[in-house]
């Protein structure tokens, strides 16, 4: 079997100490596209589909060279047909394909809601496992320069509400490599949702092929007063929180999920098992959001740990506005982190905030 | 392509074993030990069965809620239907899909969704693989009226013109979306009927003639195998009995009966079983003897899907996700 070399990496490196300067280090988008292009040659049943992947611009660069290098009928532009192309990439899977389909934006996944709620996400189940959909969706959520509301929203907790579907976000370039190998490999459906924002920022990232679990989370940061649980580009808000915490006494542990389903239920529970307070971050709405899921599964199952009410940082419940202005406020961020923490640890003491570099360096223009 | 006499008596078969079947699922669904909503095909087994005769177990369907007949034609065990409908592990999806996402992948029946057109682009998607991977297989997508007014009709089969795929859509007009008919809902004739012959193959046919189904299958399959791309046949045919459930609705509540009456008489199996009795081809003895031996099966079926047992309550989140 193709996939069988392909292996997990057991070895985290240390994104705080940056201990090996002789890694190579690329653009969180050029991890992606390596994972792509290492997957297409694995397996000749990896195909890559969407809207714009043979574009110059290449999506975001992720798909840059494929087309050239594994040919169109395995790299092709489609229709713009959401629910039509997601259930042909289901059928594909079902008899024998590996798709993998691009969505520039997760606003458009709504129109494929019904191929990929109803349809992918129950397959395995409604056929008592007798016919599997090994089908990964990728798509970008949107920020910035008036993107405004139906080109900016984080719907991971729409899309995680699904039993079937497995859902990844990763922060680094490393993960999102090592995630999106995992889930090509995977046999079942896994979405994607990754951030505008991460694709410029650089790491380490191995050239081998690897996989990273899907379902585990990751500590970024050690610490003991208090939990932040995030994911996503949230991570490099929050660590950027965590150094200006520590500069005024407070130290905060750093939890990546990584992947919101299956969900490291773990690491959550033993982070606030150390710390006893907890700061739930996310892009996404605050109600129905997975900063409620997270926080009602550490109400249930980590009440005994708890010292504080928990915090929760998010979008307010309304659409994104365009204005940049008004952008700025519907944003939160390393700010809120770091009002929430304070509230949380010592409550009404203000202190100027540094502006510190962030989790990974960003590319200079 | 004409039929064989001894062909026409083997389909005349299997459209009458598919008609029996249902018959005996209907006449027991008031013991109320099939707990699970069925959807019958009385009176459109000539398509399942004039479709389904031209495909091999490679090739594939992609069916409906109304998927008894598609998956019996198609080649799907008869005992596993039968205790799917009694909920029971022994059933083709282990008592999880019930009757309208039957499966049996032994024989290229790969799944029904009764999300009305959620079939469609799934078994584009098939074909699409079978052509990615070299193979000469077909995919056969089953279709009602209903999905006829879904958008996503019109997704796939723009796809499946584009890329040419060996796929051939099956739409079988039975003229009502639960009480609602097709002329209440569509503006006019399906718009595919329009496309450019050299982008996809379309042909109308009676539906409840074998011939013509056949017929039409034939041409649209050996396309479809042979690289020609895709076809659509619209089967014109008729809902006999009601949406789900048992029974036919005579009271005039939303359809005459007379019209009912009307389609009654023009009774794909009767039809046939006349034709064949008429030229000689069968005779009563030969018939009854047909028939018992259909009888005796789905006598079997049902003894044993009422022996067999339940799933394990444990066993509840079992499938949610397959492993690896």
């Amino acid at each position: 079997m193709p996939w069988s070399k392909v292996t997990p990496e057991t070895h985290e490196p240390d994104f705080l100490e940056r201990e090996d300067p002789a890694a190579r280090r690329i653009t969180h988008a050029e991890a992606i596209r390596e994972s792509f292009d290492q997957a297409l040659g694995i397996d000749t049943a990896v195909y890559l589909m969407g809207q714009g992947v043979n574009d110059p611009g290449g999506m975001f660069g992720t798909c840059r060279g494929l087309l050239e290098t594994h040919g169109k009928e395995r790299v092709f532009d489609t229709p713009l047909a959401e629910n039509g192309l997601m259930g042909i990439a289901v059928g594909s899977a079902i008899a024998g394909m590996r798709p993998i389909y691009l969505h520039n934006r997760p606003d458009f996944l709504l129109l494929a809601l019904d191929q990929l709620a109803n349809h992918a996400a129950k397959w395995s189940f409604m056929t008592a496992g007798a016919v599997k959909v090994p089908l990964v969706i990728w798509s970008c959520i949107g920020r910035g320069w008036g993107s405004a509301a139906q080109h900016s929203q984080a719907l991971q907790g729409t899309f995680m509400h699904f039993p079937g579907l497995k859902l990844i976000m990763p922060s680094t370039g490393y993960d999102a490599k090592g995630l999106m190998l995992a889930a090509i490999k995977d046999k079942n459906p896994v979405l994607i949702l990754e951030h505008r924002f991460n694709f410029k920022l650089i790491g380490p990232v191995p050239e081998k092929q690897y996989t990273i679990p899907i379902g585990k989370g990751v500590v970024r940061r050690s610490g003991k007063d208090l939990s932040i649980v995030t994911i996503s580009q949230m991570v490099h808000e929050a660590y950027a929180a965590a150094a200006c915490l520590a500069e005024e006494g407070i130290d905060a542990e750093l939890v990546d999920l990584r992947s919101l389903r299956p969900l490291d239920e773990e690491i959550i529970l033993e982070s606030v098992a150390r710390t006893g307070r907890l700061i739930v971050a996310d892009h996404g709405w605050k109600t129905g959001g997975i900063t409620a899921e997270i926080s009602a599964l550490v109400a249930e199952k980590g009440f005994a740990s708890l010292r504080a009410p928990i915090e929760r940082v998010t979008a307010p419940d309304m659409p994104t506005p365009a204005g940049y202005t008004l952008e700025n406020a519907f944003y939160a961020g390393k700010e809120e982190i770091i009002e929430a923490a304070r509230r949380l640890v010592r409550q009404g003491q203000a202190i100027e905030i540094p502006d510190l570099p962030t989790l990974e360096e960003t590319v200079a223009p | 392509m004409t039929l064989s006499s001894a062909r026409r008596i083997e389909l005349f078969r299997r459209m009458l074993r598919l008609r029996n079947v249902e018959l005996r699922i209907e006449s027991l669904y008031h013991e109320d030990r099939m707990k699970t909503p069925v959807h019958l095909c009385i009176g459109q087994e000539a398509i399942s069965v004039g479709v389904c005769a031209h495909l091999t177990n490679d090739d594939s369907v992609s069916s409906n809620h109304r998927s008894h007949g598609h998956y019996l034609a198609k080649g799907g065990g008869l005992n596993e239907l039968i205790a799917e409908l009694h909920c029971k592990e022994s059933g083709c999806t282990k008592g999880r899909g019930g009757s309208m996402h039957l499966v049996d992948t032994a024989v290229g029946h790969m799944g029904s969704s009764s999300i009305v057109g959620g079939g469609v682009p799934i078994g584009t998607g098939m074909a699409m693989a079978y052509k990615m991977r070299g193979l000469a297989r077909v995919s056969v997508v089953f279709f009602g009226d209903g999905a006829a007014d879904e958008g996503v009709l019109y997704e796939s089969v723009n796809f499946a013109m584009l890329k040419r795929l060996p796929v051939v859509y099956i739409y079988e007009n039975n003229g009502y979306s639960v009480c609602t008919t097709t002329r209440e809902r569509q503006a006019q004739e399906l718009i595919f009927h329009q496309v450019l012959p050299n982008k996809m193959w379309t042909q109308t046919v009676d539906g409840n003639s074998l011939d013509a189904v056949n017929a039409a299958a034939a041409t649209a399959i050996a396309l479809a195998r042979s690289g020609g791309g895709p076809s659509l046949i619209e089967c014109k045919t008729y809902r006999v009995r009601e949406h789900a459930g048992s029974g036919v609705d005579r009271t005039g509540k939303y359809r005459d009966p007379a019209e009912i009456e009307r389609w009654e008489t023009h009774d794909p199996v009767h039809g046939l079983r006349a034709d064949l009795l008429a030229r000689g081809l069968l005779d009563q003895k030969g018939l009854e003897a047909m028939e018992a031996a259909i009888e005796a099966e789905i006598d079997e079926a049902f003894r044993a899907a009422v022996k067999s047992p339940l799933p394990l309550d444990e066993d509840l989140t079992r499938y949610v996700y397959c492993e690896d």
